[in-house]
């Protein structure tokens, strides 16, 4: 099996890719410069994760209280799923582009402008995961007296979670994957590697190419944790 | 030799891509204006060879993604134990970001259109795969056991009951793939496969109008393709507007 695999396989490559994540090499064109390596990873890598979490903080802060509202009240269907259909259709490089051409580059614009790709999941997930609560206990609550927020946040929230949390981490993977090209925006994020190959050559491509998909992959993973910590244990019983 | 020169003008992507650029000066780009209807009109034409290789990206990721995913899909529906691993790798390959798919690829097959439709395809997958899924769950078991009560094989009882009734769900699905796949297309100037990502990139962000017409461009046909599948959609499955009125 694995004479099989071997050769087939650009050991080469990877090799030196991870080489790279972790040891500083001389670059072609910075006059024999040292790039990559393990500082300037890391440095990278939490640039792209701080505006992802920003970018995530910000579109939960405007499209979840929405979306729960709405929910709530059973009205903007059209708003809150509109535009969750409407947001799949957001050509990734022309937003990143034309945000920074009308509002500018930096952090702060990186920021709004990727909040826009995370706000249309997580609004549609909250309206739907809180309209498609059963209205049996709903109604049970509000017959024992509870308030409507005490209804909304005591029984449809916790009944909603999987939904809302699928929202969550659709915004996230769409978030951190644009996240990459935000070089274009003039912010430093591991897609830096990717799309100057002529500073970091091919090792740094890939090298680029794997801590991202790792990121991407820990987020996600996290998420899923956090998604099953969540969810109350009467709806982990049930037959999903 | 497109990828070529596209990569090129990938690799003076950095500090300088935002201030200066140094390939051919169009008369609109450095107006400021946010769009110039008389370059627009001019150059339309311009946009015509991105906008088919775009389409071209996205038919075949489409296709390559709906062939692969629905195979898995009714495997793991006569196979349960399929289901969950096959739910994971779709996952796996779902949440990798295309813009580092495309360059994991790249000791593998290269720059170009390949790797690109392969990145494209791998994102598609998990929401074809589970729409087919919950689509063929949720035939009424009422209706498979009248369909086996009339002799029907289990053969005859996948192709003319139970896709028939998840239609609806699985073109839906496929409905959600094609608009992201349209989207995603974007980034695959990056794998040298071109697109409408390459106009965005070569006129760097200074250029509004052009970014505005390929962006414009993307959106388009990703709303066309919406569209169309959900005419189809319509058209195979008449019995629900006569149950639905």
């Amino acid at each position: 099996m694995t004479a099989l695999i071997l050769p087939w396989l650009p050991l080469g490559s990877i090799q030196g890719a991870i080489e790279f994540i972790f040891e500083a090499q001389p670059s072609n064109v910075t006059g024999g410069k040292l790039v990559g390596g393990l500082d300037q990873t890391l440095e990278l890598a939490l640039t792209q994760l701080e505006v992802t979490v920003f970018a995530l903080a910000l579109s939960l802060l405007l499209a979840l209280p929405a979306g729960l509202y709405l929910g709530h009240k059973g009205v903007g269907e059209l708003l809150a799923v509109g535009l969750g259909n409407a947001g799949r259709a957001i050509p990734e490089l022309a937003l990143i582009a034309f945000m920074a051409a009308v509002i500018g580059v930096g952090t702060v614009n990186l920021t709004i402008a990727l909040a826009v790709l995370g706000i249309p999941p997580i609004l549609t997930n909250a309206f739907v995961g809180i309209r498609q609560v059963d209205r049996a206990p709903v109604e049970a609550a509000r017959g024992i007296g509870m308030t409507e927020r005490e209804i909304l946040f005591k029984v449809e929230v916790p009944l909603a979670i999987p939904t809302l949390m699928a929202g969550i981490r659709l915004a996230t993977i769409a978030i951190v994957a644009t996240a990459t090209i935000a070089p274009l925006a003039g912010v430093l994020t591991l897609g830096d590697y990717i799309i100057n190959e002529n500073v970091y050559g091919e090792n740094g491509v890939v090298a680029g190419a794997i801590v991202v998909a790792l990121m991407a992959l820990a987020l996600e993973l996290g998420l899923a944790a956090l998604q099953r910590r969540l969810t109350s244990k009467g709806l982990k019983l049930s037959p999903a | 030799m497109a990828s070529v020169t596209t990569l090129a003008a990938v690799g003076e992507v950095g500090k300088g891509f935002i201030h200066e650029r140094t390939s051919e000066t169009l008369p609109c780009q450095s107006t400021g204006k946010l769009f110039c209807f008389d370059w627009a009109k001019e150059n339309i034409g311009r946009y015509g060879t991105p906008a088919l290789q775009h389409l071209e990206l996205v038919g075949l990721a489409v296709l390559f993604g709906f062939t692969i995913a629905f195979t898995l899909a009714v495997l793991a529906h006569r196979r349960r134990w399929l289901r969950s691993p096959l739910l994971a790798a779709t996952g796996v390959l779902y949440t990798i970001p295309s813009v580092a798919f495309f360059f994991l690829l790249l000791p593998l097959t290269g720059r170009g259109v390949d790797t690109a439709v392969i990145a494209l395809t791998a994102f598609n997958l998990q929401v074809i795969y589970r729409n087919t899924i919950v689509g063929l769950s949720n035939v009424p078991s009422p209706v498979k056991e009248a369909a086996k009560g009339i002799g029907q094989t289990d053969r005859q009882i996948l192709w003319r009951v139970e896709l028939p009734l998840a239609t609806r769900e699985i073109i839906a699905g496929l409905r959600i793939a094609t608009v992201s796949t349209v989207a995603i297309a974007t980034l695959a100037v990056f794998a040298g496969g071109g697109g409408l990502g390459a106009p965005i990139l070569q006129g760097g962000i200074d250029f509004k109008t052009n970014i505005i017409i390929a962006g414009g461009i993307a959106i388009l046909m990703a709303l066309a393709f919406d569209l169309i599948l959900l005419t189809i959609q319509r058209l195979a499955t008449p019995w629900e507007r006569a149950a639905g009125g």
